[in-house]
């Protein structure tokens, strides 16, 4: 009997190591499709947690990590775990393309989320973009985002030049005694504020309510707000349409009240939206009374997920339903929309998902999301709030759900 | 033309804390030539102590100064010893690495501590206003510009009447002079550092007082304070006094009778052409110092 030889123990080696390396290369495409891997999925992220809009960025921070913390504590994504790697722009667009590069080609995460504002978006999707990536986002839904011709961004807010629409046609519907006649506009040359304005400005000049003073437009880095408010004041209107953020609504507000300027209505783009901060910010919900904002979220909205995020979000931070930053389930949707997107394709592969997320329609705690062809979210509903007693209620559509009368004309400052 | 009385009125009172604010950003310059990137950070800093002073404990804005301005000259004396004192070659533009630092650790602090939220100072007067014509003027900026106004004048009799001031001032002509007469050149540059950020204090309680802030609302201003003293000359107190106010008066007014748009552009060619009039700036000194 001969056993065998040297040389043939050589190739059974040779041919146990091939095996092995061919299964280790079957287990690590496994680890990018999901199926059976354990391993956390990676979801990368840039927010300005320092610079301008550091106050939304870490409101998103905080939806995002409450959807994060809803999946893993139902089983994950695709059976696996999903992991935050969130890294700070400092508001900075040039730091945004150099964060999402970062994240895609050295953290090789497997998903990419959008950051805070248009500004940003912006640079952002055309990094994903370039490598194929999916960008799915909550707060760039300005027009300048969608009109690039790239189809790898999905914005599942309100998008954003509609976001006065239903303002002008409540102040349109007035009947004849209390219409306006006149409003001022204000607004920062932010392309989240801007095309708002400008198309405020358009359907009330339509509607016979004109502009009492030229659109005013300034430049986002000012600090001194003074001869602005100065402006909009000494044009007397009835109305004013304000684009703005939270510092800049702030500044207003204390100018108007230094000033004795009590207009019938005052509506802003943004920062009313941002609940307790806001009341912080102008000193007390006294002087919030009759002020306006869009939005696309409230918190009583019977929305899939929605009450289960506001507990949960009280339950981590604390507060109250209506100190919770309408920032913080623009964040939560994006999760949710990925998730069913990604469940339903069963991989983490980004032209499926791309596709999926072109054709599918989804749930979110905002509300319906269907994408139109450049991205941009066609089926959820513009709301109208308003500061009411300390709170934020909803007023147009008035078959909206817990939609109150309008307080009009907007009491005097206290 | 009320609107443009108005808008000069209330650039000369804002100008007055703008003012504040650079005074120790181009004095600190004029002693060290060293650029204090920091500065802006410095005054949302002294913004947010006079905020936790009023929120905390109930302290009046301006009395708080007196408690806010002496930590912030203590904290200013400390960063000059332990991060700019060491700094022995390629002083200048280490000083601008080295306290872009410093600004990034206070932002990172007082985001930790206060969160990005954005906040803004209460007081009665903040929101109060008195009536002059069709206009009313807001108590706020009357009194951050009385205050401006008084610690500028402490500050000129301080550099123009106090033994101190004098090592200040030959410190500014010539370092290497000033240190062969027996100047303590290092421990003027430090106590100047300190009343330079001791300043920013009372800037920052006026800043914050008039406009929302949070921490990362230190860049714009950066941005404006060095505008502000190189217009004025670098190094120049009155420079920076008078570049304060024709910033504000100028980009007011541009605000409106054109727009807000192009207020910092019409400032801006109008600094380039004084620049290229005067490079040195409106009052500084042509001639280099001398080590």
């Amino acid at each position: 009997m001969f056993g065998p030889t040297i040389a043939t123990w050589r190739k059974i080696a040779a041919l146990a190591s091939i095996l092995g390396l061919m299964l280790m290369g079957l287990a690590a495409c496994g680890n990018n499709s999901g199926a059976g891997n354990t391993t956390p999925i990676k979801i990368g992220i840039s927010l300005s947690l320092s610079g301008d809009f550091s106050a939304d960025g870490q409101a998103f921070q905080q939806g995002y990590q409450l959807w994060a913390d809803y999946v893993n504590s139902h089983g994950g994504l695709l059976g696996r775990q999903v992991k935050l790697d969130i890294l700070s722009d400092a508001s900075n667009e040039a730091q945004v393309t150099t964060n999402y590069q970062k994240l895609i080609t050295q953290d090789k995460v497997d998903l990419v989320f959008g950051p805070y504002s248009t500004l940003l978006t912006k640079p952002a999707s055309v990094v994903a973009n370039r490598y194929g990536y999916a960008l799915v986002e909550g707060a760039g839904g300005g027009p300048s985002v969608f009109n690039r011709g790239l189809n790898n961004v999905f914005d599942v807010s309100l998008p954003v030049a509609n976001n006065l629409v239903s303002f002008t046609q409540l102040m349109a519907a007035m009947p004849a005694g209390q219409r306006p006649t006149s409003v001022a506009y204000a607004t920062e040359d932010d392309p989240f504020t801007q095309p708002q304005v400008d198309l405020a400005n358009q359907l009330l000049t339509q509607a016979g309510i004109p502009a009492a003073v030229p659109e005013i437009i300034y430049p986002a880095e000012t600090t001194d707000f003074t001869p602005i408010a100065q402006k909009i004041i000494a044009a007397h209107a009835d109305i004013v349409v304000l684009g703005t953020q939270l510092p800049d609504i702030t500044a207003f507000i204390l100018a108007f009240k230094q000033q004795h300027y009590n207009p019938k209505a005052i509506i802003a783009t943004a920062g009313p939206d941002q609940g307790t901060q806001f009341l912080q910010a102008i000193g007390g919900a006294a002087s919030a009374e009759g002020i306006m904002v869009p939005n696309g979220w409230f918190a009583e909205e019977k929305t899939p997920g929605n009450a289960a995020m506001v507990q949960a979000y009280i339950a981590k931070y604390g507060g109250t339903p209506d100190g919770i930053s309408a920032d913080v389930p623009e964040a939560y949707s994006v999760g949710q929309v990925v998730q069913q997107a990604v469940e339903k394709i069963g991989s983490l592969n980004q032209a499926k998902l791309i596709q999926e997320l072109h054709s599918g329609t989804f749930t979110t705690v905002q509300g319906p999301v269907k994408f139109d062809s450049t991205g941009q979210n066609t089926a959820i509903t513009s709301y109208l709030f308003q500061w009411q007693k300390g709170s934020l209620v909803p007023i147009y559509p008035a078959d909206t759900f817990g939609a109150v009368a309008p307080e009009y004309p907007k009491p005097s400052w206290p | 033309m009320e609107l443009i009385i108005d808008a000069i009125i209330t650039g000369i009172l804002t100008g007055g804390v703008y003012a504040l604010m650079a005074s120790g950003l181009t004095l600190v310059f004029g002693v060290m030539e060293i650029i204090n990137i920091a500065q802006g950070a410095f005054v949302i800093l002294g913004a947010y102590l006079s905020y936790a002073l009023a929120q905390h404990f109930h302290i009046d804005l301006f009395l708080g100064l007196l408690i806010t301005m002496p930590v912030m000259f203590v904290l200013g004396v400390l960063i000059q010893v332990l991060f700019i004192r060491p700094l022995k070659r390629d002083r200048t533009m280490l000083s601008i690495l080295v306290t872009f630092a410093v600004a990034l650790i206070i932002e990172g602090v007082l985001t930790i501590l206060f969160t990005a939220n954005i906040v803004t100072l209460k007081a009665p007067y903040i929101t109060q206003s008195f009536r002059i014509g069709n206009f009313y003027l807001s108590y706020i900026y009357v009194y951050g510009f009385l205050l401006s106004v008084v610690l500028l004048a402490g500050l000129y009799l301080l550099l123009y009447r106090t033994k101190f001031g004098q090592s200040v001032r030959a410190s500014m002509l010539n370092r290497t002079a000033a240190q062969l007469i027996g100047i303590d050149v290092e421990r003027v540059s430090a106590l100047t550092f300190g009343i330079g950020v001791a300043l920013t204090a009372a800037g920052g309680m006026a800043f914050g007082a008039t406009t929302a802030f949070n921490p990362g609302s230190s860049y714009d201003l950066i941005s404006r304070l060095l505008t502000i003293i190189v217009l004025g000359g670098m190094g120049s107190l009155s420079g920076a006094l008078i570049a304060s106010l024709g910033m504000l008066i100028i980009e007011n007014v541009t605000a409106v009778v054109w727009s807000p748009t192009w207020s910092s552009t019409v400032f801006f060619v109008l600094l380039v052409v004084i620049l290229i009039l005067r490079p040195q700036g409106l009052l500084g000194k042509l001639e280099g110092r001398k080590q």
